[in-house]
């Protein structure tokens, strides 16, 4: 068929009807910038209003919006999809694949999207107003107190459940399905790896989510009774279902964060990944563990003490695995021969903000600590550290890294490293402070505080201002780059780079891998 | 238009650009709206829903499928499918079954912790609920919920927990009572329907694989009825649990779970009948189907499969125990 | 403003002192609130084993911390590319992936022992010598106290910041958002077991210093308990969202002598008696009027507006509701609205404040219905 080998279709039928992996790895890109702007400037009015005591700008039920619209749009419309998108983009690439093992559902994935996001985000002008319950909608406030756009939000949970698991089903089938031929499981590379587990995960507990949602549906038009105790039910069942999806959902967010700093210290490093077996197994311990700690969420809600203690000791084996890793990445820099372009600044930063996100996190785990913790900014201060740091830092870290290999440019250094540095001192200006005040007394989700907290909160506010201005230079390099930047002649753009993806043309071509490559050692792991 | 490729490589197919995705993302979205807004004028009586946007939103949806699946059993017709895509249907397929059992896993959980924690803590009993007992003086917990604690009380106007609705116990529950009537008890015949329809559509697989057309279309036909007859059975089931037993969605925590379960069971056998209905039209009207290549058949199946092993759970955890 | 120069101060300092990491157990300075960024370690033994834990847990991160960041850092100066290094080719060593998956694992096993026995003391809920009763109600919190001998007492206890000052049209007073109408009172030295629930959503009792957050679920009752060992007044704030007014449900608990204790204690159940007394009186339609305005400042106009415009609730000038047929209206008022977030203050308003505030809406905003409710007829509709 002779019209095969021309290039993408012209105008918006691209982009509607597309299977290439690339268009859609694009669109997810795009799509969860754009959420990640929404979601920030949902987080600026939160940081506004908090800047000084008294209620200035919003009112207290559109404060709680806010907050509740922050995290789910940044968790679901941000942090996920711009992974996914980078899993299209870069996995059939990374194994010598000539796309993804099913394209049209591919491209059904990622449409359902945005329209289920415009529908949530149009509850903001419905009677009543939008989902106010936190983004961890705990009943009996999102059933029978919740306001008509409940209902709006549970399909639109739904419909990001039913994405996330065809997403997630394409690329294990992908991976195990469609490697060239020599790239053996413990050849791949660490972001493949990664994505694995995190599909899966996402695969197992994205329909109890759904389980989840459904009994509220069922609970607030269908006069049931699962979380109301008149009934016989329980309002701690809900937290148990939730949970048993969520705290899966932050390793969901967190490995494939991992993957891509596994591929990018090495590169910067000049030097092999350090222990690579070790890092798979420590992924996979991670994902193991991921199930069976939900309840570190719940300590203060009355569980026996033998359930504290199992909850307990369970999250906290979860630092050894994640410890190799850590000790991996170094060990990888280790006798390395380094250069910090901006790509690895970030991962330079990853690493030290992710740790100190994660010793707070095995503070949490302390149950009877986190009776003192549970529910007080010291908690926000936490998964900041682990989510923007953590995911955050790594996603601006594979995008600076991956880049040139997409459009064929070079980005500009300095912006980027002027990018990097304002992003690190904002961050932390923003949220090292949230440990004080949280340790301090102050609860999360309240819209007005003490005076005793103000000093705190106005640095916190700054702090955000000038984190989310930063990624106004992000943008402006992105875009400038993908318009004018200076060509890259190299295939191989950074002299440490290693993989397949690199030995494809620069840009990458539409269509990669149609014949399938040789896989030597020296495009792989050994 | 397939992609090109060396010759000593098995080509894998790209489907070039489609519409389905987007059609089906209408449909789709449709749907949520539609019901959403019909939901909320139903129980709040405000916003101007209708269901109309559900229904064409669902015919959407349900066209767009029917030509998906059109599509690619023609694509497989036509010799394009490698058996590497196949591969890639079976896992797909196999994921899929995976996601639908931690869907229902989060019902049965639910189902676990009311009964062995939330229920008798509820009574006062456990390390869970010792002082239960000042909330709902007299509650006493059983399974099946033979009161609900509101009605342990007296009832919604009590000053606590006034607002979370009205929960009346059942007359009788679906459990396993009379033995001596056993003949009578609905979900024994329906286990055994069920069951049975497993073991017929696996004699169709055999003919099949035998290149035996004729068996396989008698015995997939058969299947078909046992899923039909299934759903009628749970249907006059449902009647006689609102008509007679008084056994409804608000009776407590109890009523929850059984509808949920079993509804949602329920529903999935609809699915899996409708799966096998297909192939079995495609089979006779169609003459699709060969001893080895027959995955639209093998996947339906599996899913039958599912569904029948979901059931013996609920059998076992929702009917006797 | 309030200590204006030394909020300039450490917000100047602030930086610095998140540079170093640095926590300290205490500031030195005298109001020792301001600017605090740690765990108070309370006034209670298990609050001082839960900060010596928490300070623990801390010191083995922050050697964790500086060992991992050091070697980092020695590799970032030392190995670096623009000092001419040629880089290595090792990838795995058996030996130190071992004794980094090991080690990491005895310094947990360090941390859950005195984690374990810390939990084990807050779950042990016996000997309690008093029990108090802590319901959570959107947006203020109930306490009952529960007297095996003698006729319970009970009653609310508000937000008492007034509007103005969240509203930024006042100054802000020295307890801004954390003072009540109505504190707990508890008696020093003494094992006192809180019995916490809900009667609406979830909400979460916190003080810190009394090292107790237990959540408060509809249906269920919590145990938990303190012992404070000084006396004084100590502030916390509700800790689970609970709807729109969640930031402004304070804790706050004077903590007496046992001598003030039973003074105020025997107070209090002076005054249920002559509640009891008062419902049997019939009240002027000034007198209603006057009550009626104090309750639905305190009780309705959180959600109907503070001119019965509406809001979260509908409005009530003009409602047909408050309009219309009285019983309809008490019913409303008494057992609420199921389903909405019009509970039943039936059960949260004696009988004289609910005749007060249902006149006083049948009468305020324009609603000149001109009709009295007294207690008495509060009484009969309850009784049904
Ligand atoms: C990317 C997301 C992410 C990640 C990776 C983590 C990682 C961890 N989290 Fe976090 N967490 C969240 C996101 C995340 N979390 C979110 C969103 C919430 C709040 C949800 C909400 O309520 O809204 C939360 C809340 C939360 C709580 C509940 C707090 C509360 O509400 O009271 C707890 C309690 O145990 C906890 C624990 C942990 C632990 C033990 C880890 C561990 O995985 C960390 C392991 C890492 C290390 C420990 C550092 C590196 C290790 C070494 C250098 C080795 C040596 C170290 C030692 C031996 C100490 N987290
Ligand atoms: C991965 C997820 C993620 C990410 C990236 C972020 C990013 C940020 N978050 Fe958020 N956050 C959550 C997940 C996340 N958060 C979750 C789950 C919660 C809990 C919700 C709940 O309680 O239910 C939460 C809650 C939360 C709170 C507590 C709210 C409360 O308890 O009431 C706060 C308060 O400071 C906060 C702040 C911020 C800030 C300042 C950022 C910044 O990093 C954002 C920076 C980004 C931008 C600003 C947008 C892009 C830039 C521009 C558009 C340029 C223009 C901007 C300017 C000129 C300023 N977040
Ligand atoms: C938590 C919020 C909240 C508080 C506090 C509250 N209400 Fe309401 N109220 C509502 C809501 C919501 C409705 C609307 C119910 C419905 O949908 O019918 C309502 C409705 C009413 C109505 C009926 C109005 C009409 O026209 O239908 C009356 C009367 C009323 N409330 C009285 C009171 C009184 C008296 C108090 C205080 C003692 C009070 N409310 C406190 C939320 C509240
Ligand atoms: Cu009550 Cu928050
Ligand atoms: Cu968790």
């Amino acid at each position: 068929m002779g019209d095969h080998h021309h290039g993408p279709a012209k105008g918006l039928s691209r982009w509607l009807f597309t299977t290439n992996h690339k268009d859609i790895g694009t669109m997810y890109l795009w799509f969860s910038f754009a959420m990640f702007i929404l979601g920030g400037s949902f987080a600026m009015i939160i940081r506004a209003e908090l800047f000084q005591p008294g209620m200035q700008l919003v009112d207290p039920l559109f404060f709680n919006q806010m907050t509740t619209l922050h995290g789910l749009v940044m968790v679901f419309g941000a942090i996920m999809p711009s992974f996914v998108g980078l899993a299209n983009w870069m996995i059939p690439m990374m194994i010598g694949a000539p796309d993804m093992a099913l394209p049209r559902m591919n491209n059904w994935s990622f449409w359902i999207l945005p329209p289920a996001f415009l529908l949530l985000a149009s509850t903001l002008f419905m009677e009543g107003g939008a989902p106010a319950f936190g983004w961890t909608f705990y009943a009996p406030l999102s059933t029978t107190y919740a306001a008509p756009s409940v209902t709006i939000f549970i399909f639109c949970i739904h419909v990001l459940g039913i994405s996330s698991i065809m997403g997630s089903i394409n690329i294990i089938a992908t991976v195990m399905n469609m490697r060239a031929p020599g790239m053996t499981y413990m050849k791949m590379p660490l972001f493949v790896w990664t994505w694995l587990i995190t599909a899966f995960l996402l695969v197992a507990v994205m329909p109890v989510l759904a389980g989840a949602v459904t009994m509220m549906l069922m609970d607030i038009h269908f006069g049931t009774s699962f979380f109301s105790a008149a009934g016989g039910g329980d309002p701690v069942l809900f937290q148990h279902v939730f949970w048993f999806f969520g705290h899966p959902e932050v390793y969901i967010i967190i490995l494939p964060a991992f993957g891509v700093v596994s591929q990018i210290i090495p590169a910067f490093a000049r030097k092999p990944l350090f222990g690579y077996d070790s890092m798979v197994y420590a992924t996979a311990s991670i994902a193991f563990l991921s199930f069976i700690v939900w309840a570190h969420h719940m300590y203060t809600v009355g569980m026996p003490v033998a359930g504290e203690l199992f909850f307990m000791y369970a999250t906290m084996l979860i630092a050894v695995p994640t410890g190799v890793k850590v000790f991996n990445w170094i060990s990888t820099m280790w006798r390395g021969a380094l250069t910090f372009e901006t790509p690895m600044l970030f991962c330079l930063g990853f690493l030290v903000l992710f740790t100190i996100g994660g010793f707070t996190g095995l503070m949490l785990s302390i149950a009877p600590a986190d009776f003192q913790y549970h529910d007080s900014y010291f908690v926000v201060a936490h998964f900041h550290y682990v989510m923007v740091a953590g995911a955050v830092f790594s996603m601006t870290a594979a995008v600076y890294y991956w880049l040139p290999k997409w459009c064929g440019k070079m980005y500009s250094e300095t912006m980027g490293k002027t990018h990097f540095w304002i992003s690190f001192i904002g961050f932390n200006l923003t949220f090292f402070p949230q440990h004080f005040v949280g340790l301090a007394g102050m609860p999360r989700r309240i819209p007005d505080y003490a005076l005793q907290f103000a000093d705190f909160n106005m640095m916190s506010s700054i702090g955000a201002f000038i984190y989310g201005s930063s990624q106004i230079l992000f943008l402006y390099n992105v875009i400038a780059t993908i318009v004018s930047g200076k060509p890259v002649s190299d295939d191989k753009v950074w002299d440490g780079a290693e993989g397949l993806e690199w030995t494809v043309p620069t840009p990458a071509p539409y269509h990669t891998f149609e014949t399938p490559p040789k896989v030597d050692a020296s495009h792989a792991h050994s | 238009m397939t992609t090109e490729t060396s010759t000593e490589y098995e080509k894998y197919y790209v489907p070039e650009k489609s519409k389905l995705a987007v059609c089906a993302t209408i449909g789709l979205i449709l749907s949520i709206f539609g019901a959403s807004y019909g939901l909320n004028e139903m129980t709040f009586g405000d916003g101007s829903g209708s269901w109309g946007i559900l229904w064409v939103g669902l015919a959407i949806f349900a066209g767009t499928l029917f030509v998906w699946f059109r599509t690619t059993i023609r694509e497989n017709i036509a010799g394009m499918n490698s058996a590497q895509l196949k591969k890639s249907y079976v896992l797909g397929m196999f994921w899929f079954i995976f996601s639908e059992v931690m869907f229902f896993f989060a019902f049965f959980g639910a189902l676990f912790y009311v009964r062995n924690l939330a229920g008798p803590w509820l009574a006062g009993e456990g390390d869970g609920g010792r002082m239960n007992g000042l909330l709902w003086e007299g509650f006493q917990y059983s399974w099946p919920m033979a009161s609900t604690p509101q009605e342990s009380i007296g009832g919604a106007g009590n000053q606590l927990i006034a607002n979370n609705g009205t929960f009346e116990s059942y007359d009788k529950s679906m459990a396993f009572g009379d033995a001596s009537a056993w003949y009578a008890w609905l979900p024994l015949w329906n286990t055994l329907i069920l069951l049975s329809s497993s073991v017929t559509v696996h004699i169709a697989h055999l003919g099949l694989l035998d290149g035996n057309k004729k068996k396989f279309n008698l015995w997939l036909g058969l299947t078909v009825l046992l899923g039909i007859i299934f759903v009628f059975v749970q249907a006059y089931e449902y009647y006689e649990a609102y008509e007679h037993f008084g056994l409804t969605l608000n009776s407590g925590i109890y009523g929850s779970t059984f509808f949920m379960l079993t509804g949602f069971h329920g529903f999935h056998v609809m699915m899996g009948m409708t799966m096998l209905l297909i192939q079995w039209i495609r089979s006779v009207k169609f003459g699709h189907f060969t001893a080895d290549d027959h995955f639209g058949f093998e996947a339906s199946s599996w899913y039958w499969h599912f569904v029948d092993v979901v059931w013996v759970f609920l059998f076992l955890f929702v009917y006797i125990l | 403003m309030f200590l204006k120069a030394k909020r300039l101060t450490a917000l100047a300092l602030g930086p610095v002192l998140m540079l170093l990491g640095l926590y300290s157990a205490s500031t030195a300075a005298a109001d020792a609130k301001v600017n605090e960024i740690n765990m108070p370690p309370g006034v209670t033994n298990v609050g001082q084993s839960i900060f010596d834990l928490h300070m623990t847990i801390f010191w083995i991160c922050v050697i964790i911390g500086v060992l991992v960041f050091g070697v980092m850092f020695y590799s970032i100066y030392y190995h670096r590319k623009s000092r001419g290094v040629t880089p290595a080719t090792f990838h795995e060593s058996t030996k130190v992936e071992i004794a980094w998956t090991v080690v990491p694992f005895f310094i947990l096993i360090a941390m859950a022992v005195p984690a374990t026995s810390t939990l084990l003391e807050i779950y042990d809920f016996e000997d309690a010598e008093m029990d108090v009763l802590i319901t959570g109600y959107q947006w203020k919190w109930k306490y009952e106290y529960i007297n095996e001998d003698g006729e319970n007492v009970a009653f609310f206890s508000n937000l008492r910041t007034p509007q103005s000052e969240i509203y930024n049209t006042a100054d802000k007073g020295e307890h801004y958002l954390l003072e009540v109408d109505e504190p707990l009172v508890i008696p020093v030295d003494t094992k006192v077991r809180f019995l916490v629930t809900a009667n609406d959503v979830i909400h979460a009792w916190w003080v810190p210093e009394l090292a107790v957050k237990k959540d408060a679920i509809p249906g269920f009752i919590n145990e938990t308990w303190t012992q404070a060992t000084e006396e004084g007044v100590y502030r916390g704030q509700c800790a689970e969202l609970c709807g729109k007014d969640h930031g402004f449900m304070p804790v706050v608990v004077n903590v007496v002598s046992k001598q003030e204790y039973a003074e105020w204690m025997a107070a209090k159940q002076a005054e249920a008696a002559e509640i009891k007394q008062l419902m049997a009186q019939t009240f002027s339609m000034d007198e209603l009027m006057e009550r009626g305005k104090g309750v639905y400042d305190r009780s309705c106009a959180a959600c109907h507006g503070a001119n019965g415009e509406g809001g979260l609730g509908k409005a009530i000038a003009d409602s047909p509701i408050a309009t219309g047929d009285m019983a309809g209206h008490l019913e409303v008022g008494i057992n609420g609205v199921p389903g909405t977030a019009m509970q039943a203050f039936g059960g949260q308003l004696n009988d004289v404040d609910m005749a007060a505030v249902i006149t006083y809406q049948r009468n305020a905003f324009g609603n000149n219905m001109g009709d009295m409710v007294q207690p008495i007829d509060v009484f009969n509709h309850k009784k049904g």
